[in-house]
């Protein structure tokens, strides 16, 4: 199978434009998707494939944009909805939370809600408080929700692709900064030619170890595999498991590698508190107590706002150093 | 077909009566059933409105989407859902619409009959309807999205961005508010900012309508009016339907304190199905013989919906985890 490079952004764009392709009622509509083709190009040219009719520019109306995917998956399409920056799907918190993941439910089964609401956060950009917040934690309360993380160009595609045929209401997160830095492991990466699928709901494995697992997701998990990388050279096995599903969450895979390696860090763009971080850990104390043989490390982001100065934003973010630093220390 | 039509069609217009004697009676039934502790929840309650939902879904079609409220068992009702269905959902059981998992402010919801939501949410509605319209636009289908909501509504952000949306994109929509002067006790002119409901829909370039909410013939030629400028592609309407909640806010709230005497009693005097059987009298459709058996013949139709919701079983708990996802991951 024909394998080429792509980046995290290019290989949004194929998986959008090969589902467009292959299936007339997925639309794409979003603020600034048509005409630029989205701010950061993932919607790029497909205005000019699939017309006015099909790609959307919206107006700046959060709640419009949600509803109305909401809507249009009733009437039996599959839209794929763009919030352009995650903080942004606070303003759309009421059709995301209180209406798309619960209208199944509430109506005794009876309507499916086939849509994707594509989000970015992009920490590590000096984007400043209002434009990095990792919120994915705080969407985990809403039962009936899908919530996607893809962490390279490889599963940024297959899982959208997936998305996009799922039944369910989706909400796919992607990283701003692996939409820029090509310094990210996650920035570029084989991508095969030929069609695939990753199944939602599935962990898994960046890095494989057996001293240490480093549960990691979205762009951390490009920090954990370098780190990783570096304490391979010095004779530490970290095993690196990328949840790529936060809900459903792969609790399985998780007591897996912690059965495995005994030791467990996890490594979150969130403050700790109640973070994803907190449920991992949860679940590990809760479930798989005995297997370890040490406390669990939560790597997070201090309890603050972004600052957005680059040399702060830097400290507070979690980085391969970071997680270089907590192995070490837990291996004692 | 032509208004003048409309109105000397006695066979519709009794069919108006009856619809509307069919939500009445029943609400009255909820409420009773409410005071006696039998309704766990909240209720909101349409007497009062009757011709408000009956007006509109009358003037609509079978292929149209309609989009509830928490103030809903008219909407459901006379969109054709069965009573029992109705009921069993207000009572929570099995029996009901949505098995019991939606209750009261979720009531109408049914599928079958193109009514595939009803929000909780003040506002909510209007985002959704303006999706169902763009896939049905995209489908190419003459139908239209009809969505129901209050004057509490009105001042959301949700209001303002769907008619702007519906707009922009041209849509067939329908907006249908329920101007009822109160959210929940608070009068709208405590809230409102503007000349009218109206005024603010037509600022978003909308072809808006006025109707007196309590005229069920007025409602009716109102909505098949916007229906055709909806359907023939010339994109949303709105319609400012006035009215008044005879009851409280909720089961709970006897609507009194917040009101004053003479408003409840002027609005009182222009009960919806009182007027549209003046007129029928005057028409010589129909006689108090002819109302009394009608009521009696719902009043045993309410009542046998009332025995199977309270006979039906709850649903089973176990089974609820199956209804989260629509397909298993």
């Amino acid at each position: 199978m024909a394998v080429r490079e792509l980046t995290y952004v290019e290989a949004l764009n194929e998986a959008l434009r090969e589902e467009m392709r292959r299936d007339d009622s997925v639309i794409v509509f979003g603020e600034e998707v048509a005409l630029a083709g989205g701010v950061y190009k993932v919607t790029k040219d497909l205005l000019k494939e699939f017309g006015p009719e099909r790609v959307r520019d919206t107006p700046i109306s959060e709640i419009a944009i949600v509803g109305a995917a909401i809507g249009a998956a009733l009437a039996g399409l599959r839209p794929v909805a763009e919030i352009m920056f995650f903080d942004f799907a606070g303003i759309a918190f009421d059709q995301i939370v209180t209406h798309a993941s619960k209208l199944r439910f509430t109506s005794g089964g009876q309507v499916k809600l086939p849509l994707v609401i594509r989000t970015q956060y992009s920490l590590g950009r000096s984007y400043g408080s209002q434009h990095t917040q990792f919120l994915a934690a705080s969407f985990m309360q809403a039962p009936g929700l899908k919530i996607v993380l893809p962490s390279t160009p490889y599963d940024a595609k297959g899982l959208l692709k997936s998305a996009i045929r799922d039944d369910d209401p989706v909400l796919f997160i992607e990283s701003g900064s692996l939409y820029v830095n090509k310094n990210y492991y996650g920035y570029k990466g084989p991508v095969p030619e030929d069609e695939y699928l990753i199944p939602l709901g599935k962990a898994d494995v960046k890095r494989e170890g057996s001293d240490v697992t480093v549960v990691a997701l979205s762009r951390t998990v490009s920090e954990a595999v370098v780190a990783a990388d570096m304490l391979k050279e010095e004779g530490v096995g970290v095993e690196v498991l990328d949840l790529r599903t936060i809900q459903p969450m792969d609790y399985a895979a998780v007591e897996r590698s912690v059965r495995k390696t005994n030791r467990l860090i996890v490594a979150e763009d969130s403050v700790k508190t109640c973070g994803v971080s907190a449920e991992v850990a949860a679940y590990v104390a809760e479930y798989a107590l005995d297997a370890l043989e040490a406390p669990i490390v939560r790597l997070n982001s201090p309890p603050m706002p972004t600052p957005q100065s680059q040399p702060l934003e830097r400290l507070y973010m979690v980085s391969a150093d970071k997680i270089v630093d907590a192995v070490k220390k837990l291996l004692g | 077909m032509t208004s003048q039509a409309v109105e000397l069609d006695r066979e519709r217009l009794l069919r108006f009566l009856r619809k509307m004697l069919e939500i009445r009676i029943f609400e009255e039934r909820v409420e009773a059933l409410y005071r006696e502790g039998k309704v766990a929840g909240p209720a909101h309650l349409y007497i009062g409105q009757e011709a408000v939902a009956v007006g509109v879904l009358e003037a609509l079609r079978p292929d149209d989407v309609v989009l509830s409220t928490y103030r809903g068992h008219g909407h459901g009702l006379a969109r054709g859902v069965p009573m029992e269905a109705v009921m069993g959902e207000i009572l929570g059981k099995s029996v009901g619409t949505c098995k019991g998992l939606g209750g009261s402010m979720h009531a109408p919801i049914s599928v079958r009959h193109n009514l595939p939501m009803a929000t909780a949410i003040v506002g909510s509605g209007l985002p959704i309807a303006v999706g169902v319209a763009l896939g049905l636009k995209y489908r190419g289908k003459d139908s239209l999205a009809a969505v129901f909501f209050g004057d509490g509504a009105v001042n959301t952000g949700a209001f303002h961005e769907s008619l702007n949306l519906a707009a922009v994109w041209g849509l067939p929509v329908l907006f249908v508010c329920e101007n009822n002067l109160y959210a929940m006790t608070t009068a709208i002119s405590r809230t409102f900012a503007g000349e009218s409901i109206a005024a603010r829909a037509s600022s978003y370039g909308i072809k808006t309508y006025t109707a007196m909410g309590n005229d069920v013939v007025e409602v009716y030629k109102t909505a098949h009016e916007a229906a055709e400028h909806i359907r023939a592609g010339k994109g949303p309407a709105f319609i400012e339907c006035r009215t008044y909640r005879q009851r409280g806010h909720g089961g709970y709230d006897m609507g009194v304190w917040y009101r004053p005497a003479e408003e409840r009693e002027l609005w009182f005097s222009r009960d919806p199905i009182d007027l549209l059987y003046s007129r029928l009298r005057e028409l010589g459709y129909a006689d108090e013989k002819l109302r009394a058996s009608l009521e009696e013949e719902v009043g045993r139709m309410v009542e046998a919906a009332v025995k199977v919701a309270l006979e039906s079983p709850v649903t089973d708990f176990n089974t609820l985890l199956d209804l989260v996802y629509a397909s298993k991951v």
